[in-house]
Order: C-alpha cells, then structure tokens, then sequence
C-alpha cells in the first residue's frame, strides 16, 4: 500500500471550480446595498511641502458623502515596527507622484472624479532626487526626504562573516565588477480593491485584496483608533499577489476611514495605473560583487556592496536589504563575506517585497560572476557549483541553519534533462545555454513584529454531520495553500478531501495567521495543519478504541475508516468513529500551532533576524537561447527547472509555482522594466510595462526534487518563490554562451546586446591592428 | 447622461437594462446584470480578463460599448456551460491548473472556447497564438497548454451538439 492516500497526488485547486466557474468572488466584485465609491487624490510633485488643503467645494457636490484628508487619519504606520513613517493622507509634505493627499466617497464613481477635482491643494515644490547614489549625496536638511534619515539613507547594514582578508588572500583568481537591475514590479492581474462596511454596531468589516489580513488588521486598529476587535478583515478571493499586497496598501486605510467617517459602505478600486504607483516591487539595485575562488575553484571569500532605491517609503526596505546580503549564504559553502547594504530614500513610490523578496538581483551577480570565475579557472561552470556545495544539515558562517539540501540532486537532473555537455560552448553561434541556481525561505523565521507566540494556528471542529471544518487564517492568494491545509487535514484523518470545508483568513473566524508572504504558508500553515489534524484524530482513536477493545496506538485512519492496523476489517466508518466521539464529548474540536524552532531564528547580529528560516528551498536551471547578432534580438527556446522543495504535496500546484516563478524571473531578465523620468512612471500600463504573453514565453520544463526536510509538514519546503532567482543568470549565462558577450545589467534588452557586440567587435578590431595582422577571418 | 433602454441577449437570456448610451459593456454585465465573472484588470485594453463571446468571436467588453451590441448573442464566462456543470474547457482548466489566482481564467476559458471552436486540433503554436491576447501573471503559461489539451480531450468526449454553441449548451442537458 502506498505510504500516503492524499498528499503527493495533483489535485485540482478546492476553489478551482469558482474559479473557472467565474462565480468566485474577488473584493472588486462584491456589492452592498448604500456602497459609495471612493476615489484618491494622488500628488501630482515628486517633492512639495502641502502648505493648505480646501475641501470645502468638494464637499458641497451633490452625491459626495466624505471628504477625507490627514487630519481624519493623523496615525503613521509601517509594515515594520521601525518604519511607521507613512500616513494614508499627507498633511505637511507629499513625497512622491502619486502620493495621497485626499480621498472622496460619493454615490457613484463619476461624481467622487468630480469631486477631486474640486479639492484645492497648494503645494510649494521641493528638490527631488530620483537616483539612489545621487540620494545619498544630499547635505541640505530642509531637501532630505524625511528629516530623521540623514543623506536620505533609510538603512544600511555592514556584516562580516569570516576572516575576509584571509579569504581574497588565500584565493588565486578573484574577479570584481558592477551589477545594475532595474526596478521591476508584481504586475497582478487583479487590481487592489477594498470595501469597507460600516456596521450598525460601530464596527467595521473589511473586504480587501490583502496577503496579510492580520496585519491589515493591526493597522487598521491604530489609524481608526478602534479596538482590533472591532475590525474584522476578510479576503475574498485574491487575483495574485506576488509581495504586492504583503503590507497595508494605501486604499485599504482610504477605504475604512472614508467608510467610519460616511458611516456607509465605501468601495475603492484602484485603476491599473494606481496599481503601479502604489508599487513596492523590486528595487532599481547597483551591485558591486567580488569573489575569489582557488585555482580548484573553491570559494574563499566574497565582498558585496548593495545599493537599493527605495522610494519615498520604509516600508518592507530594511528587510529587502537585508535579504540581499544574508542569503548570499546558504546555498554554496562561503567561509568568509563581508557585505555593505544600502537601503536610500528617493522621491519615487516605495519599493518592497516582490516573489524571491531582496535574494533576485543580488543572485543574478553571483551567478553572473560565478560564471566569469569558472572561465578564469578553465571549469565548466557546473563544476565550479559542485565544487562548492554545502554538506546538510549545517550551520552557515552568518548562523542560517541548512536542514535539508536538495541543490546537488537539482544540479545533476537539470544537466541531464537539457543536454548540458554536449551544447555548452558547443553550439552554433548565436545560439547558447546557461545554468544558474537559487535558493529561498520556507518562511522568515522570525516574525515582522518579534514575539513569541506561534506564527500560525489552525482549529478543527467536526460536529454530527461528520463533516470537518478547518479554521486557519492562512491566505489563499492563487497558490493553493487552501488545497495544500485540505489535503494535510484528509491525509491524517483519512478522508476524502471533498468531506472538509475550510474556512479561511477571516479575523473574526480563524485565529491568526502571519500572511502569504516569504514562502511561510505550506510550511508553517501546513505544520499547523498537522498537529491539528493529529490532535483531532487522537480524540477518535481514543473512542474507536473504547469501541473496539483495543489500544488507541494501534489504529489507522485510512479511506474513511479507522481499522487496527492488523486487523483491517474490524474497522468504523469515519461517520461512525465521529458519534461514537461525541457520545463522549460533544462537538470536537482541535488545535495546531507552529512556531520555528528556537535554533532556526538565527545570529544576534544587528540585522540577523532576516533571513532565518526553518528550511530553504533550491532551484537549479538551464536556460537555452538564440541572439541575433545584428539585432541584438533574444529569444529564450527552453527554460529547464529542476526545484527542491522537500516533498511535492501536491505536484500539481508545485509545478505551477515552479513554473510561474521561471516566468516572472524571465520577465524580468529580458523585457520588463519601470521606466522613470523626473519621478514620473513612462509605462504605467500593462501595454507599457510589458510582461511576457505565450508568444515570448519560453517552454518551460519542471522537475521535482524531494530532499524531504526533517521538520516541514511531511518533508515539504516552500515551492513558490525559490526558482525565482536562477531564471535570469541563467538567461545571462546562455547569451554568453551565444554570442559571448555578458550582460550584467537588467533587463537584458536588444540594445544591450548590441551595443556590447559592437564594443566587442570594435575592441578586436583595434588588437587586430595593434598586433598588425591581418583584419578579417572569425574566430 | 440620459440613459437608454437597451435589451441584450447575454448566455441565452434577453435582458433589459436602462444604461447611459456610453458605458461600457463591461461595467453593464458586473453592475447591471451582476455578471461579475468577467473582470478588469487593465485600462487600455492589454490583459483580456474582460474578454466575452460576441456571436462566437472572443471581443474584449472594455472596449465595448453596450448599446452597440443590442440584439448580438452574448456569451460571458457564467454561460459556457448550465448552471451546475462544467464546459470542457472549464474542466480543463479547473483540472490541469490553467487557473491558478482566476482572474484571467475567464478571459482565457473564452479566448479558448472560440480558438476550439474554429480549430478543434490545434498545435501548441496554434494555442500560443490564440492566447496571446490574455496575459496571466502565475503559470507561466505551460499548465495552461496543458488545460487546453485536456479541454480538447474532454470535448471529442461529448457529443459536438451539446458543446459545440453555447446557446446549444445552455438549451440542451
């Protein structure tokens, strides 16, 4: 018999009926009776002190309810403890095109538009820099973007890890160079939307596109200064996330304060423009990255500097850098490191957490560089990766623990898939194939707000009709964490998964969750799942034993019967098992919790509680590509992805997260880009901002690997953000190989490729005549 | 705006709607008929979560003005299939993970409804092309090659009368 009935089969998504359906329901698609329409009014300066707001005219159109400006809502707030320094309104000074200033509800769409246009803003324009290392170079006080950050500076971080000296001197081929990656955002196909309902009782409820009810929640508690019991939050459905709704978006606080101060129902939807000015995506990074390695290509120690711009905002920015510089450690050995990390104010939207969350840009210059040093050594740039893997479990130099390391497995399948040996350096010209790797989290194993308490906790309650209900605040956002709880739940109870319901990230209904956010949800979720459903089955093994004269160890739930496991067919229906439970007790109910291991939270250094986590997941991928030489044009043919993610509870859902992150890595890699000038966004469309359709979309071919890590809910690790990273050094690497120029400056556009194929031929050529031979002739 | 009173025919029903001359059959579906399963996820006509059946070709609703559509066969995602089943396409797509967030999946069930219709064995370059119009933001396309293929399996499966139209689908079973 096989060792499980439910887990590690591909089954389709619980909610994929309403969703194909298209009766689900996503926040925009919800209506209440008396809803007004809530519209922002947005800063048209980059920089400006706000010297008077007049509502007075707006207020007087027939049809407007509200009018709300930052006196309604003076309370600033963050997504992290240390970066409360936004405010929904702005009352002294707007800091970026698209800043809020004032917001509206009104009885219809057309007339809250009207009405903004009646609010009369004087603003007196500021200095505004949009260039990070310009940022940093501003003396004057009165121009700094907020007072207390001096020189614009937000954060900035300096590790050492090792003795790094001792490293570069030890190493016998050391390569520096400069990496830029422009600013990238998550592009989800739903717009933000939230409707927030005043209730009778004075309390609110609060339907939003949220990765992060919880937190939503505790935001919302402080600006309405409202008890957190009072505020309820609910995600309907979620039209994707990617990081770009994992912190409270401005029109989620306009929505519940216009809703408190009208005393009705307001709906706000942002218009796809607002979408990308609300942002917090990837940030615009220069990167300076130096390795040395042996002449046998072992790593002895690694120097990284990180400058990320990141907007007008705290927001999550700490933390990106943060990532940037911690997890350039568990995935190789790296004995020695020393990192500098910048983190720098600009007067553009705040960046923050987008899929692979601060790991992206930084992975692509050490896999870029990675590949330079294996040329230097005359190595196959899969060997130089072998010669430097780490043994699990283990402990890194900047004190992440490594549990669990399926790297050199996804290395080897990967080479094998893509015919790696017999095209690398061997292909026609103009035709190339690369490899990179990658790695991420299972979740921060540190919570945003340090506590102790667990970080997730799911209850089960079945009653009479046999039918389990599972409470877990975790959020579905297109994932499939809902399917993933299901199936842990049916594979410990041995039900059917169509027998549970879940219930899910209701505040009101389900305890707390910390979010979708850093890959935590199957892990954590998933652990709490777990331990619920065996507290659960427990209490039934307990009556079925009574029931059956024998010991409650020897049982086994299985195909919805709980049978001795040497006696199979003295067994109760799972109907049965259930009464002759409630004779004893009522209604069952059971609890899971998970909380990290206290030896997974990491070092004391300041800045060590980022990166931590109870398991990384890796990634290892070939790329395979054409450039044309005289255009510069790059198509990637086949990406072939080979992921870690401990055991596949559902391959389904697995390959679809692998799959999905290849894609928006390679969206990134060749042709999406935030183009700014002077603070204004040049493609705020997604006609503009171009991600990859089917036609540029390369094959993708995903393979399964299943370190089966000791502590993940049946071994499993995260699976939706990891493969992220490798797609664009292995794009990166395959031109190269192509046509033997290296890009290291993102996106890898035409014109790149041009521009370095004409320096290339143009540097020849100049050889060619110092050495005096003849001109002509390939190589 | 005065409004008008226009009667249009969406998933096999005649409906009457007093709408200004200028809004957009989009918005007429999701506020006025309460069809909310097409959704908007763009201003400029670029992502194709709106897209509907217009008498069997796939036209974007955001760009759409109602008024000229009185008297067309309307098709939304709610009417591929009676209410209570599925269309094979939507089988396919709810089966092999076309839909992972479902935003764009209504977009991309019509674009596939019409590409079916017209050339019931497509080659996955022919699928590419046919969806090239919708953007999905979470596969990365492959599972949903895979839904289509699945979809054209389960659809040689039924009897062509019952699938082939969608008013057929709604009037039959």
């Amino acid at each position: 018999m096989a060792e499980f009935s439910i887990i590690g089969k591909p089954l389709p998504m619980t909610d994929a009926r309403a969703k194909v359906t298209g009766l689900g329901k996503y926040a925009d698609d919800l209506v209440v009776p008396g809803m007004l329409f809530g519209k922002i009014l947005h800063s048209p300066y980059p920089h400006a002190h706000i010297r008077r707001i007049d509502t007075t005219r707006a207020e007087a159109l027939p049809g407007v309810k509200a009018v709300a400006t930052g006196r309604d809502a003076p309370h600033p707030y963050g997504i992290l403890p240390i970066g409360h320094d936004e405010r929904v309104f702005q009352t002294d000074k707007v800091r970026y095109i698209g800043d809020n200033v004032a917001a509206v509800a009104a009885t219809s769409l057309e007339v809250a538009e009207q009405a903004l246009a009646l609010i009369d803003v004087e603003y007196e324009p500021l200095p505004a820099v949009f260039d990070p290392l310009a940022a940093m170079q501003v003396e004057n006080p009165e121009h700094w973007i907020h007072s207390n950050k001096p020189r614009n500076i937000e954060k900035e971080y300096h590790h050492v890890f090792g003795d790094v000296e001792q490293g570069f001197a030890e190493a016998e081929i050391i390569h520096a160079e400069r990496f830029y990656a422009g600013e990238v955002t998550h592009a989800a196909m739903e717009p933000h939307a939230t409707l927030a309902v005043w209730e009778p009782d004075g309390r609110l409820t609060v339907y939003s596109s949220t990765q992060v009810p919880y937190y939503l929640q505790r935001t919302l508690s402080n600006v309405c200064e409202m008890p957190m019991s009072h505020i309820r939050v609910v995600k309907p459905l979620v039209g994707g996330g990617f990081g770009g709704k994992s912190e409270v978006i401005p029109l989620e606080v306009a929505a519940a304060v216009l809703a408190k101060k009208a005393r009705r129902p307001v709906k706000i939807t942002y218009t796809r423009e607002e979408v990308f000015y609300a942002h917090r995506g990837r940030p615009i990074s220069y990167m300076d990255l130096k390795v040395g390695i042996t002449r046998e290509g072992r790593i002895t120690a690694v120097e990284a500097r990180m400058v990320q711009d990141g907007g007008a905002y705290c927001g999550y920015g700490p933390v990106t850098v943060l990532y940037s510089g911690n997890l350039l450690h568990a995935i190789y050995d790296i004995p020695a490191a020393r990192y500098d990390g910048y983190r720098v104010l600009t007067n553009k939207p705040a960046c923050g957490a987008m899929r692979g969350h601060g790991t992206v840009n930084m992975r692509f210059a050490f896999e870029c560089l990675l590949d330079v040093l294996a040329e230097k050594a005359g190595l196959d740039p899969v060997e130089l990766r072998r010669r430097n893997l780490l043994r699990a479990p283990c402990i890194t130099a900047n004190q992440l623990r490594v549990t669990s390391y399926g790297l050199p497995e996804c290395i080897e399948r990967v080479v094998e898939r893509s015919g790696w040996t017999a095209k690398r350096g061997k292909l026609p010209f103009g035709r190339g194939i690369g490899m990179a790797c990658s790695h991420y989290v299972s979740g921060a194993a540190n919570p945003i707000i340090r506590s102790n308490m667990p970080h997730t906790t799911v209850h089960i309650k079945v009653d009479r009709d046999a039918g389990i209900t599972v409470y877990t605040g975790a959020s579905e956002i297109g994932q499939g964490s809902d399917t993933i709880q299901v199936q842990i739940v049916a594979e410990v109870l041995g039900v059917r998964p169509e027998r549970i319901r879940l219930v899910a990230a209701d505040t009101e209904l389900t305890p707390v969750d910390l979010g979708s956010y850093s890959s935590r949800v199957t892990f954590m979720a998933g652990n709490a799942c777990l331990e619920a459903a065996r507290n659960l089955r427990a209490q039934l093994f307990d009556a079925v034993a009574k029931k059956l004269d024998c010991g409650p160890e020897v049982l086994e739930a299985r195909d919805e019967r709980i049978f001795p496991r040497h006696d199979r067919e003295r067994a109760l229906s799972f109907e049965e098992a259930v009464a002759a439970a409630l004779e004893a007790q009522g209604a069952l109910v059971a609890k899971g919790t998970y909380a990290p291991p206290e030896e997974a939270r990491g070092g004391t250094f300041k800045g060590a509680g980022v990166g931590p986590s109870p398991a990384y997941s890796y990634s290892a991928q070939t790329a395979e590509v054409s450039v044309d030489p005289e255009t510069g044009q790059l198509t990637v043919h086949r990406i072939v992805v080979a992921h870690d993610c401990g055991r596949a509870l559902n391959p389904l859902t697995v390959e679809g997260q692998v799959e999905g992150s290849v894609y928006m890595g390679f969206g990134q890699a060749v042709q999406e880009e935030m183009i700014w000038r002077n603070g204004r966004l040049m493609n705020p469309s997604l006609l503009e901002y171009r991600i990859p359709t089917t036609l540029e979309t390369p094959l993708i071919e995903s393979i399964i690997v299943e370190s089966h890590d000791p502590e993940g809910p049946f071994g499993a690790k995260e699976a939706g953000e990891g493969s992220l990273a490798a797609t664009l050094p292995a794009i990166a690497s395959a031109v190269y190989d192509a046509v033997g120029v290296r890009i290291h400056s993102l996106p890898i556009t035409p014109e790149k490729i041009l521009a370095a194929l004409q320096e290339k031929r143009r540097q020849a050529a100049s050889q060619t005549r110092n050495s005096g031979t003849h001109p002509g002739g390939g190589s | 705006m005065e409004k008008i009173l226009l009667k249009l025919c969406v998933n096999g029903e005649t409906c009457q709607v007093a709408v200004p001359p200028n809004k957009l059959l989009l918005d007429v579906l999701r506020e006025d008929l309460g069809l909310t399963g097409s959704k908007r996820g763009c201003d400029d006509s670029s992502c194709g979560c709106c897209a509907v059946l217009i008498d069997g070709t796939p036209m974007l609703s955001c760009v759409a003005l109602a008024a000229s559509y009185a008297g067309a066969e309307i098709t939304t995602v709610e009417g591929l299939a009676p209410p209570g089943e599925l269309h094979p396409v939507q089988e396919g797509f709810a089966v092999s993970g076309g839909a992972q967030c479902g935003y764009c999946t209504p977009g991309f069930l019509i674009a596939t409804k019409a590409l079916l219709d017209r050339n019931p064995q497509p080659t996955l370059e022919e699928i590419r092309e046919a969806l090239s119009s919708n953007l999905c933001r979470c596969t990365g396309y492959m599972q949903i090659y895979e839904s289509v293929r699945l979809a054209l399996e389960r659809w040689q499966q039924v009897p062509r009368t019952a699938a082939a139209s969608p008013t057929a689908a709604q009037g039959s079973q």
